[in-house]
């Protein structure tokens, strides 16, 4: 029999949830499971246990590419002194309302 | 119209004793979203349990309540299925984990709940409206119990030998308790001829065809359908198992008579 734990040999998955409609999925946390199946049904006992949801995604953390946290600094400072990028400098006009 | 007693009891007592042994689990899953599972799992017993119960306490009257008919009668007035109450050891013990195997958990789970989609969906046509709401609610409930236990089936079945060892184990000593299922008890003959109750044999060829196609995915064989004993818990009359699950889950309540919390 195998004993390697269940952890080593699962993928690990990344779990979205709606909360409404209407509304984006969010990214929630992250579970293993098996296969896709059951990590959508994993994560509805996991994530949706008070009613946080109304429909659940599921992505193989593998298939997520991310940035290296070093690059932190060439990637994202550049942005930090030019708040002209912001629309901050324009009136809205009150019939707008909330944007 | 109202459903006799007994067999309002009957489905609470199902309900709560598979319930309470499915959350034997809790702390102890294999991993822990399926520890989480089951918890989700057991809760969902017990709410239809507090229903069916509190429903109970009222045609029973003379001051009976959810609590006391969960937790002051004994063994003998229990009125749920043999197999709900069997632990979750198959015959396994000794070379499995002694006290506690999956793949009973599993077995026992895809049973109960393979039978339990198809009788609340009956219970729905039920003529007494308070059983017919009851349906409704567990239904959805049941629908993923039988979603959660069929997936493991499969994986387990079709998994690796020592998996599919231990499944076939589990299906082989649980089988013969379903049988239970099929046999008439006097509460059930009332129920169903007040047009309350469900005629549980008219479930059965459904019943099959759902185990069938799990068995057959998880590629295990459904062992031969026996003549030997039928267990009669729904009866009163129990496997030794029942009193050990009770003297756990009453013990506080019979120790501290009212208490709250």
């Amino acid at each position: 029999m195998s004993t390697t734990p269940a952890l080593k040999d699962w993928p690990l998955w990344e779990v979205f949830i709606r909360s409404k409609q209407g509304l984006e999925h969010k990214h929630c946390g992250s579970l293993h499971a098996a296969d896709a199946g059951q990590a959508l049904d994993m994560a509805r006992d996991v994530y949706t246990r008070r009613q946080e949801g109304v429909s659940i995604w599921v992505v193989p953390s593998a298939m997520i590419t991310a940035n290296n946290p070093d690059d932190k600094g060439e990637l994202f400072d550049p942005a930090a002194d030019k708040i002209y990028r912001h629309p901050t400098f324009y009136e809205i006009p009150e019939e707008v309302g909330h944007m | 119209m109202k459903a006799p007693l007994d067999y309002v009891l009957h489905l609470a007592d199902n309900s709560l004793i598979l319930g309470q042994r499915n959350a034997e689990w809790c702390g102890h899953g294999p991993i822990l979203e399926e520890d989480i599972a089951l918890a989700n799992i057991s809760l969902d017993l017990i709410g239809q349990a507090r229903l069916l119960y509190q429903y109970a306490a009222e045609l029973k009257g003379g001051g009976a309540t959810e609590d006391k008919l969960a937790y002051l009668r004994g063994s003998r007035e229990f009125r749920n299925y043999t197999l709900l109450e069997l632990p979750h050891s198959g015959p396994l013990s000794g070379y499995a984990r002694a006290d506690r195997d999956y793949a009973t958990t599993i077995v026992r789970n895809f049973f109960f709940s393979a039978l339990m989609v198809l009788y609340w969906e009956a219970l729905l046509q039920s003529k007494d409206e308070q059983l017919a709401a009851i349906a409704e609610k567990s239904i959805k409930e049941v629908r993923y119990h039988l979603r959660h236990a069929r997936d493991w089936l499969v994986k387990l079945g079709d998994g690796t030998e020592a998996s599919h060892a231990r499944m076939r184990s589990a299906l082989e000593h649980l089988m013969p308790y379903t049988k239970e299922f099929w046999v008439s008890s006097p509460a059930e003959s009332q129920a169903v001829a007040n047009g309350t109750g469900v005629d549980v044999a008219s479930l059965r060829s459904q019943w099959d065809a759902i185990v069938n196609d799990g068995l057959n995915e998880a590629t295990l064989i459904r062992p031969q359908d026996t003549s030997g004993y039928v267990t009669q818990g729904k009866e009163g009359v129990h496997s030794e198992h029942l009193d050990y699950v009770l003297a756990e889950m009453q013990s506080l309540a019979r120790q501290y008579p009212n208490a709250t919390w």
